[in-house]
């Protein structure tokens, strides 16, 4: 199974359009860069928060598609992963020959409050009224509890997401554009203690899409392409773990190596969700790059940047990209395909051969509930 | 803690704002609880599992015959944060924010509200947050003497410390047991209200000496009086208590004409409506007044407002009306965070219920349920044996308590 046509729009802080502006220019830029024609793109995945009232299926209308596949993926930061399971069982199975999977939000000035406002029953229920905080509230008690049970410091975290800086300089799409030192990551303003300034990503508008098909099909139109090799799904995984240390990859992670015929020593990169840093690092233990709660060691032993012993998302990721909604789930899918078409630019990781992509999320109540990963191959 | 006793009048009045106040229906459980200072979560009818949030169904069998059953208190604080950046007005006004991460020894994990001294072990309660809403609240295991003090629990409950009272009726035991709660309670100023002030009365001496009561000649029958005592101290009580009442027995039979029944509706109905439009308004703009701001309404009501006492026929009906016009006023009040406390005692210890065998209530208990009502932050408060039982017959069946009222 074919995985091509890396897509990104521009993002942008906030924008006055709706989010099927953003989609809509999102799967207009497959068709450019594609050369493929509306009407051969038969099936479509959808994933976006700000689409509301409307759906997948409201969108076919609004952009004048007429799939005979099609599906929407309200599964936030695991939406990349999902979406390409989705497709690619679609595409094996006949059911469509081209899949579009596209992602995308905009960011109002207010938007943000909203979703957050009623992003769950249980957000609402049980989160929100306590200093409506979002995420990062959330994510606070995470990180808080992970530095006391592991002994990470805040350095750990920091490592990553000055890496991350580095890795967004040398891509022109990512909205940060200056550099991070270590100091100024450690000086950053508390946001939830212990999280601060540049632990937590900033939200934004824009879109991503990636295309799904045959590979016989993929060459016979003359597209580069990464293969994909093995990927797993799983939901709501240790409900009964009292705070969130693992989710489902630790359950999973066997399978999804067993599917690819590599181990973790054989990813040539990692693109991990990465909304905040803690995130990165339970994701790196639970894929079994290192032991459970050994993360911090793991990230002091190496270079996290393109270039480094163990590139880490690449693009930046959204710390340094921006998060751009539910295209959030879909950054390091998209740069992932890059790395492996020889189309990462400045950033390009050497010799790149096998990737991992993970995603994580939404957080419905104290924790993400979805999880994925997908390794991918370069062919050619 | 300090509260400064003068505040400038040029400066602004900080203007009310609520925290999140959205709840789902099955979500509304907690905060019955709450009102009647109860902590209880979803407990599953058929498999015992105890869950958090609240579901439509069981998560462990599905079963969808979930009961709201008291738990236990006791946690462990997993994490913490203090929140710099709020998405919500509210909470943007009052930070940092501590925030608890609790695991209950019921089972669930909670989110809570986290007192300032909780190190480790915690006692959660669910209180009600100034929406009216119920939240879980983190307090540290063993009490302390100046717990109450902490700066996020003072923006759930209504504790009287430094705060301004006014107590509409001081002629009775009952309002004089009420202004030497609040005194004890650390209130600043006790306004205490006498009807007829050429007359001196029984404990007017000793009400007169407490250093913290100025006393008031307000009668909740005189409208005119009532918006003058308003255009003086309307716009300082933080704390209103109206406990003035008229309590004549008999039901309908016994009594000819609606002289008595109008009285008692005068003082026990409009008294009520009249203090609402001549206090609410003030009221209702202090409600984020700084440290000290207008906090609570408490009305006192009758176990007989649920279901009507025949023997005190045209009472019961008075106080049925005044409840329904309290629930009326909570609802107004609740924009500005000002909490409508009704307390529905059984039988008071008094002439009037000279007839009624005990166990009845001293007024110098319901005057300390009162206080402590404020303090907890509950709202609906039913003090003593016989408010309780009427409670518990009341919620089970209220056609059976009926029948037997009138038996």
């Amino acid at each position: 199974m074919a995985v091509a046509v890396p897509v990104t729009v521009p993002y942008v802080r906030y924008s006055i359009r709706s989010a099927h502006w953003w989609l809509a220019r999102a799967f207009s830029e497959l068709l450019k860069t594609s050369g493929l024609k509306k009407n051969e793109i038969d099936g479509l995945t959808v994933s976006s928060f700000t689409l509301a009232p409307d759906t997948a299926i409201g969108l076919t209308q609004h952009l004048g598609l007429s799939p005979r596949w099609l599906d929407h993926i309200p599964l936030g930061g695991a939406s990349g992963v999902v979406a390409l399971r989705r497709a690619a069982r679609a595409v094996q199975a006949g059911d469509a020959d081209v899949v579009a999977c596209i992602a995308g939000d905009t960011n109002h000035v207010d938007s943000f409050r909203l979703t957050l406002a009623n992003f769950s029953q249980f957000a609402r229920d049980a989160v929100y009224p306590y200093g409506a905080g979002g995420p990062n509230a959330s994510f606070a008690f995470l990180t808080a509890y992970y530095m006391q049970k592991h002994g990470a410091r805040r350095e750990d975290f920091g490592k990553l997401c000055v890496a991350q800086r580095a890795n967004a300089l040398r891509f022109p799409l990512a909205l940060f554009k200056k550099p991070l030192s270590m100091e100024e990551y450690l000086a950053a303003r508390p946001i939830a203690e212990p999280l601060h300034l540049f632990d937590c990503v900033m939200p934004c508008a824009g879109a991503e899409a990636f295309l799904v098909l045959r590979e016989d099909r993929a060459q016979s139109l003359g597209m580069a392409y990464a293969r994909l090799r093995g990927t797993i799904e799983r939901h709501n995984a240790f409900a009964s773990d009292p705070v969130q240390m693992r989710a489902g990859w630790a359950l999973d992670r066997e399978d999804l190596y067993r599917q690819a015929g590599a181990g973790p020593e054989d990813m040539d990169f990692v693109q991990t969700y990465d909304d905040y840093p803690v995130i990165s690092l339970m994701q790196l233990e639970d894929l079994g790059f290192c032991a459970k709660g050994e993360g911090p060691a793991f990230v002091r032993k190496h270079g996290l940047t393109w270039d480094g012993s163990f590139p880490l998302n690449t693009s930046g990721g959204q710390l340094s990209v921006g998060q751009a909604g539910a295209a959030g789930g879909f950054l390091g899918m998209v740069e992932a395909i890059r790395q492996l078409t020889g189309q990462a630019g400045g950033r390009q990781v050497k010799n790149a051969k096998l990737g991992l992509v993970s995603g994580f999320g939404m957080i419905n109540y104290d924790r993400g509930l979805g999880s994925g990963a997908v390794i991918l191959q370069k062919t050619g | 803690m300090t509260i400064s006793r003068r505040k400038n009048p040029i400066l602004r009045t900080r203007l009310p704002t609520l925290p999140p106040a959205a709840r789902s229906r099955v979500a509304l459980g907690l905060t019955a609880a709450a009102a009647l200072g109860r902590f209880e979560l979803q407990q599953c009818g058929d498999c015992g599992m105890v869950q958090y949030p609240p579901r439509e169904a069981c998560q462990s069998c599905l079963s969808v015959n979930l009961l709201w059953r008291e738990q236990v208190h006791g946690g462990d604080l997993l994490a913490q944060t203090v929140l710099h950046h709020s998405n919500d007005l509210f909470f943007r006004e009052r930070l940092p924010w501590r925030l608890g991460l609790i695991k209950l020894d019921c089972g669930p994990t909670v989110v809570a509200h986290l007192h300032q001294s909780v190190k480790h072990r915690v006692q959660v309660r669910a209180a009600l947050d100034r929406a009216g809403q119920a939240v879980i609240a983190a307090l540290p295991e063993k009490e302390k003497a100046d717990m109450a003090d902490d700066r996020q629990l003072r923006e759930f409950t209504c504790d009287p410390k430094h705060r301004k009272v006014l107590v509409t009726d001081g002629k009775t035991p009952l309002g004089q047991a009420l202004a030497k709660s609040f005194a004890k309670a650390g209130a600043e100023i006790i306004w205490v209200g006498h009807s007829e002030p050429w007359k001196k009365f029984a404990g007017f001496d000793e009400l007169k000496n407490l250093p913290q009561v100025t006393l008031l000649p307000f009668d909740v029958t005189d409208s005119k009086n009532v918006r003058e005592a308003a255009a003086e101290i309307a716009g300082k009580v933080d704390i209103l208590v109206n406990n003035a009442e008229v309590h004549r027995s008999f039901g309908i039979a016994n009594r000819q004409g609606v002289e008595t029944a109008r009285a008692e509706m005068d003082v026990n109905y409009f008294g009520l409506l009249r203090l609402a439009q001549e206090f609410g308004p003030a009221m209702r703009s202090r409600g984020a007044d700084g440290k000290a701001s207008a906090v609570a309404w408490v009305n006192l009501l009758s176990i007989y407002a649920h279901a009507n006492f025949p023997p005190h026929g045209t009472f019961s009906a008075s106080k049925a009306a005044a409840h329904s016009l309290a629930q009326c006023l909570r609802a107004e009040m609740r924009p500005a965070g000002v909490r409508v406390v009704n307390v529905f005692p059984g039988p008071i210890d008094d002439e009037w219920n000279q007839l009624l065998p005990p166990p009845k209530l001293a007024p110098e208990t319901l005057a300390r349920a009162v206080v402590g009502a404020l303090r907890d932050g509950v709202e609906d408060v039913y003090p003593g044996d016989v408010a309780q039982e009427w409670l518990a017959r009341w919620r089970d069946n209220p056609k059976a308590l009926e029948r037997e009222l009138s038996a």
